[in-house]
């Protein structure tokens, strides 16, 4: 088992026809991930590099069944774009845009939240079972199947991270991009929660950076709902206040956000926090 | 982006929210014109500048007579406040307050939805009583898709007021700053204080607004209100060219790919004993032409003692990367040393191909920024 996302998930990619869309759609095929087909306004009934192409996000869970859904739209098309998936019928919904307005991704996840479907993202890269599907932009092959989940607010640094414990031998049963900006979908309560509970991981990775208090939320739940050891590093530790780096949700402001604050809120916890991403996985290896 | 207190004043007197313009002045000579023209008997003189705690900086002073307003206005222009300059002032006429409120609305990362937030005890001192009395700040989550109906207004507005007549001025103030806060898609309202006078009216007597960078594109009146400073100029001109840049001040200069592993190598150059000169993150592909503006942005810099390129290379292979750096290197001169680190694809026939050149490579960041650290000494 892994989390959200197994060899059984049907994709579909919004905006399949696009640069961005169509160059990720075929990488997540060669991977292994059943990407069913994507839907393109106006060009429904085509056939885009061997994906059929559907009109509407209801045309291609009729024809195809897909549950999952990949958003590569531009950002002012993505809160009609997921909205559009909830009500047809999508389970699952990743958003991969960045720069989508706030007040949009509040709208459309509010709606999507009502007709039952869970949001990844957006600004995120996605998100993998290894040796199973993938559904986002990371690359596959640095990932490998194994026991530890992966949940974090960055790109390239979870990677980093994943890399170094492939080579150290430690697997993935899910890893997860939550995304950067101020208001995103699943987040790390969730996911802290959907890991705990699935029986083929074991141990739990969480990537955290400044901005917001989401780590010290998780640290309180982790406190008292996760068993599973959990590692921790988080990024930012001497970025300078008020200043955003980047991603719009890593902003200290008010004096709330501190990698400093976060990393104490986790320590408190029983978390294990490294000040150097290199360390996780001899850490993963001591407690094992 | 954030606005001025009168720019944000003006937003909410053509929302109809009851406020005090003002006149804004940029000597002391206009701010005793403002105060005749104004027909002033006592006057309020407030630095306008892009940050709070303007109050505790004396930025913000009470006049009664023509000559005290120009001498506030004097004593306030040119004034540091938070490392910004003040440059102009509002004169306004001083109201006469009877009580102090605190209103917001705001983006609430943990209910993923705007909340409104109230109390009864406004003033300066908002932050120490959420910090201490966190019961007397009350919070209210907004559906996106229904706003605010007349009774959660009503409701909302009697955590402020008692009276009744108070009550409905509050309901219409707070569904007036709704619609400003989702028309404009600003992602912070705040009135602090909102106060009562002793005739019974309420005003806004501060308008504090922010507002969300990606929505700029559907919201021309409010861009037009930016004004960068220098530092901002700078983030400016890198985002035009694709990439994400903060100043630092030290020695090191970064070029990376991510922004999450942007701040992780920030980090351990500091835990190394050194210090990064800037944040830098060139995003997804690494194209010759984005290193070449990257490593302008940052010799430009005449702190920068070494660079220090940090690469993951997932989808763009690490062998594409090691060609695109050789290419623009191949154009751009310099002294300074690089130390480039490339890892993940293809990562040793990337490296491969650095050997010989002029660069420093390694195979982990904590080499990478151990040989940084070295080369700045």
């Amino acid at each position: 088992m892994s989390i959200l996302l197994d060899k059984s998930s049907r994709v579909i990619v919004q905006g399949i026809t696009g640069r961005d869309g169509g160059f990720h759609a075929s990488k997540m095929r060669d991977y292994g991930t059943r990407v069913v087909g994507g839907t393109s306004p106006g060009k429904g009934g085509t056939i885009h590099d061997g994906f059929p192409v559907f009109n509407t996000v209801s045309d291609a869970v009729r024809e195809t069944s897909a549950d999952t859904s990949i958003i590569f739209v531009p950002a002012p098309f993505v809160k009609d774009a997921v909205m559009e998936a909830a009500e047809g019928g999508i389970k699952l919904i990743i958003v991969i845009t960045e720069g989508v307005p706030t007040l949009d991704f509040i709208g459309a996840r509010h709606y999507a939240t009502a007709m039952g479907a869970r949001i990844i993202g957006p600004n995120c890269p996605g998100l993998i079972s290894p040796g199973k599907s993938l559904v986002g932009i990371m690359p596959g092959n640095i990932f490998t199947p194994g026991r530890t989940g992966v949940i974090s607010r960055s790109g390239t640094l979870t990677y980093e991270v994943v890399y170094n414990l492939t080579r150290a031998g430690i697997g993935q049963s899910t890893a997860v991009g939550i995304g950067g900006d101020p208001v995103s979908g699943l987040y790390y309560i969730d996911l802290l929660q959907m890991f705990q509970g699935d029986p083929e991981t074991d141990s739990i990775v969480m990537i955290g950076e400044i901005g917001g208090d989401a780590e010290e939320r998780a640290a309180a739940y982790i406190k008292e709902h996760v068993t599973k050891p959990v590692f921790s590093f988080i990024a930012g530790q001497t970025a300078p206040a008020d200043k955003r780096m980047g991603h719009a949700g890593a902003i200290i402001s008010s004096g709330t956000g501190t990698a400093k604050e976060k990393i104490a809120a986790l320590e408190s916890a029983g978390v294990t926090v490294v000040n150097e991403p290199a360390l996780i996985p001899e850490r993963i290896k001591e407690s094992l | 982006m954030k606005i001025h207190e009168y720019q944000g004043k003006e937003l909410f007197d053509k929302m109809g929210v009851p406020t005090v313009i003002g006149k804004v002045c940029r000597s002391a000579e206009e701010a005793m014109a403002a105060y005749d023209e104004l027909v002033l008997e006592r006057a309020v003189v407030k630095a306008q500048v892009l940050t709070g705690g303007r109050g505790k900086a004396g930025g913000i002073k009470l006049t009664s007579s023509r000559a005290e307003t120009g001498a506030a206005a004097k004593a306030i222009l040119g004034m540091e406040i938070k490392g910004l300059i003040v440059d102009r002032v509002m004169v306004a006429e001083a109201a006469d307050i009877a009580s102090e409120y605190y209103f917001s609305f705001a983006v609430d990362r943990n209910s993923k939805s705007v909340i409104m937030i109230l109390s009864r005890e406004g003033g300066v001192e908002i932050e120490e009583v959420a910090a201490k009395t966190p019961e007397k700040i009350h919070k209210i989550p907004i559906f996106p898709f229904v706003g605010i109906p007349d009774f959660l207004a009503k409701k909302a507005s009697a955590i402020l007021f008692d009276e009744w007549g108070l009550v409905l001025q509050g309901k219409n103030m707070i569904q007036k700053l709704y619609k400003l806060m989702v028309s404009a898609d600003a992602s912070l309202v705040e009135v602090n204080p909102l106060v009562v006078t002793r005739d019974g009216r309420l005003l806004a007597l501060d308008a504090k607004l922010n507002f969300d960078d990606n929505a700029l594109f559907r919201q021309p009146e409010i861009e037009a209100l930016f004004e960068p400073d220098e530092e901002e100029k700078r983030e400016l001109e890198a985002k035009a060219n694709g990439f994400s840049f903060v100043h630092l001040g030290g020695e090191i200069g970064c070029m990376v790919n991510g922004a999450g592993l942007a701040m992780a190598t920030m980090d351990l150059i500091k835990l190394y004993g050194g210090n990064p000169a800037n944040f830098l993150d060139i995003g997804g592909s690494s194209n010759p032409r984005k290193v070449i503006e990257a490593m302008k942005l940052l010799l430009s810099d005449k702190e920068v003692k070494v660079v220090l390129i940090n690469i993951f290379g997932g989808i763009t292979r690490c062998d594409d990367v090691a060609r695109g750096l050789i290419t623009a290197f191949n154009e751009i001169k310099t002294d300074i040393p690089i130390v480039i680190r490339l890892t993940g694809t293809n990562e040793k026939e990337g490296r491969a191909m650095l050997e010989g050149t002029p660069f420093h490579s390694a195979e982990t960041m904590g080499e990478a920024i151990r040989k940084a650290v070295a080369l700045v000494k």
